[in-house]
């Protein structure tokens, strides 16, 4: 038996079908993923987060330190309720895991991958060293996202009063506490909408509401295909400790500015930038009928050959998308082969579809 | 608790096969298969012509989470495939049972007894 969240009961009595993730037992769908990725393109739905690990950094140098361990720096969120989305590396500038931190009152909120929650604890233990810094982790806490375009009003019109004017007024990547909720503007579909942190024991109750209120719950199924539309990285798919941030369509979210901030993995990405990024990560779209899957290999006509990190069905787009890592020279037409044939394909940015449009 | 009609016989790798009055078997797969699958997005069909022995590999059925082989059930010739999957895949969530795959002219429709009835099915799937 896996851990379970808060929501587990809730969940069986939706109809969920479970599936492990990362040692969790969580929803993979109630009833059907494609209809539940329009859903949240269309109109919004809820998801249950409460897997994933949110850890409090407070203490007189979490700034510094933090601005040591991660790739993106600390010191661009000016002023408390901002957010910025990083890499931690490690000194062969691999990728230790990415996360989104939020900058609250007393302290920096971190929330990172729940797969990850073991190796990421016991790395930034280890790299306390002599830092003023304490690390409290929030297992006390559950976590929803509500995405899609009618999210924030929808949600706005089932709390309190203080709560839903903080919904109005939050802009993207930014997040505030009220009372014991933390509300942010932020999630992880391409579409607008809300990550709140909540006590445990508020959290079926709150989910039951939205329910009622006729917002779908969405499982772990259409979350995939959703983040794989917009572009985004799946940790242990697109990431892990042996890829590069300037490999995986990461470069925007590495701070090189102050050029003396020496954060961990920096000497390893500038020795790699001088002799420039052997690989990229691109997007692949099949025209033909059939579906691109995660480890297939891409071939690149006198270029050389990649392979698809995170390939599935893009039901907006109603054809096989994916993510694959090539050559950098790359070129917009490549070969993917799928059980013994070879189909053609085409190469594009990585990001298919934001704010329910197509991008490709 | 999913659906197994009494009238068919079925292969452990869950398709199921109906003898037809004219000698045929048609084959699709059950509603425990197409639920384990999930949203079926496409079907890699067999051609016409195709012999096959019994567990063959005969197709393959694609849902959004992953690729799944279909096997054919017994020994035979394939008379048809249906073309309208290519268009509609998720007719095989919708309706299992009455979704096909492919006909095939059996080598010897003896063969059939040998698959599972309903309630060896049921018990194959622990239901």
């Amino acid at each position: 038996m896996g851990q379970r969240t808060p929501l587990y009961d809730l969940h069986l009595a939706l109809g969920a079908k479970m599936v492990d993730f990362g040692g969790w037992d969580m929803p993979l769908h109630y009833g059907s993923q494609v209809e539940e990725h329009h859903q949240v393109r269309r109109d919004c739905g809820v998801f249950d987060v409460s897997h994933m690990t949110v850890i409090d950094v407070t203490g007189s140098q979490a700034k510094e330190w933090l601005q040591h361990l991660l790739a993106n720096d600390v010191d661009r969120l000016h002023g408390c309720g901002r957010a910025l989305y990083s890499a931690m590396l490690n000194e062969r500038g691999g990728v230790v895991d990415d996360m989104i931190v939020y900058r609250t009152e007393a302290a920096y909120r971190l929330v990172v991958n729940a797969a990850t929650r073991d190796q990421d604890m016991a790395w930034m233990q280890a790299r306390l060293g002599s830092y003023n810094v304490q690390m409290h982790e929030r297992p006390e806490l559950a976590m929803l996202a509500i995405q899609g375009p009618h999210a924030r009003q929808k949600i706005a019109e089932l709390v309190t009063q203080s709560r839903s004017s903080l919904i109005h007024q939050l802009k993207p990547f930014e997040g505030q506490a009220d009372g014991d909720w933390f509300i942010a503007r932020t999630g992880y579909t391409g579409e607008d909408g809300l990550e709140i942190v909540l006590p445990a024991d508020q959290a079926p109750g709150f989910f039951n509401d939205l329910v009622g209120a006729g917002i779908s719950p969405i499982g772990l199924g259409a979350r995939d295909t959703l983040r794989l539309e917009a572009g985004m990285n799946l940790y242990g798919q697109d990431i892990h400790q042996d890829v590069s941030p300037l490999a995986a369509n990461m470069a925007w979210s590495i701070a090189w500015e102050p050029a003396g901030r020496n954060f961990i993995g920096r000497a390893a990405l500038e020795a790699e930038l001088a002799v420039g990024v052997q690989f990229k990560l691109v997007g692949l779209v099949l025209e033909e009928r059939g579906v691109l899957r995660a480890h297939q290999v891409v071939r690149i006509a006198n270029v050389g050959e990649g392979e698809i990190t995170s390939g599935s069905f893009s039901p907006t787009l109603s054809k096989s998308i994916a993510l694959a890592r090539v050559p950098t020279a790359t070129a917009d037409r490549a070969e993917v082969e799928i059980r013994g044939k070879w189909y053609p394909v085409r190469v594009v940015k990585p990001t298919f579809v934001r704010h329910g449009k197509t991008l490709i | 608790m999913s659906n197994i009609p009494a009238d068919l016989r079925f292969a452990e790798s869950h398709e199921w096969a109906r003898l037809e009055a004219d000698g045929t078997v048609t084959v699709g797969i059950s509603d425990h298969a197409q639920e384990a699958l999930g949203d079926v997005v496409f079907v890699e069909l067999a051609e016409v012509g195709n012999v096959f022995a019994a567990e063959d590999q005969a197709g393959v059925v694609e849902s959004v989470k992953a690729a799944s082989d279909i096997y054919s059930p017994i020994a035979g010739e394939v008379i048809a495939v249906n073309d309208a999957l290519s268009g509609e895949p998720e007719l095989l969530n919708t309706d299992p049972y009455g979704t096909w795959i492919f006909k095939l002219k059996p080598s010897n429709p003896a063969d059939l007894e040998k698959l599972l009835d309903a309630a060896g099915y049921k018990a194959a799937i622990g239901e």
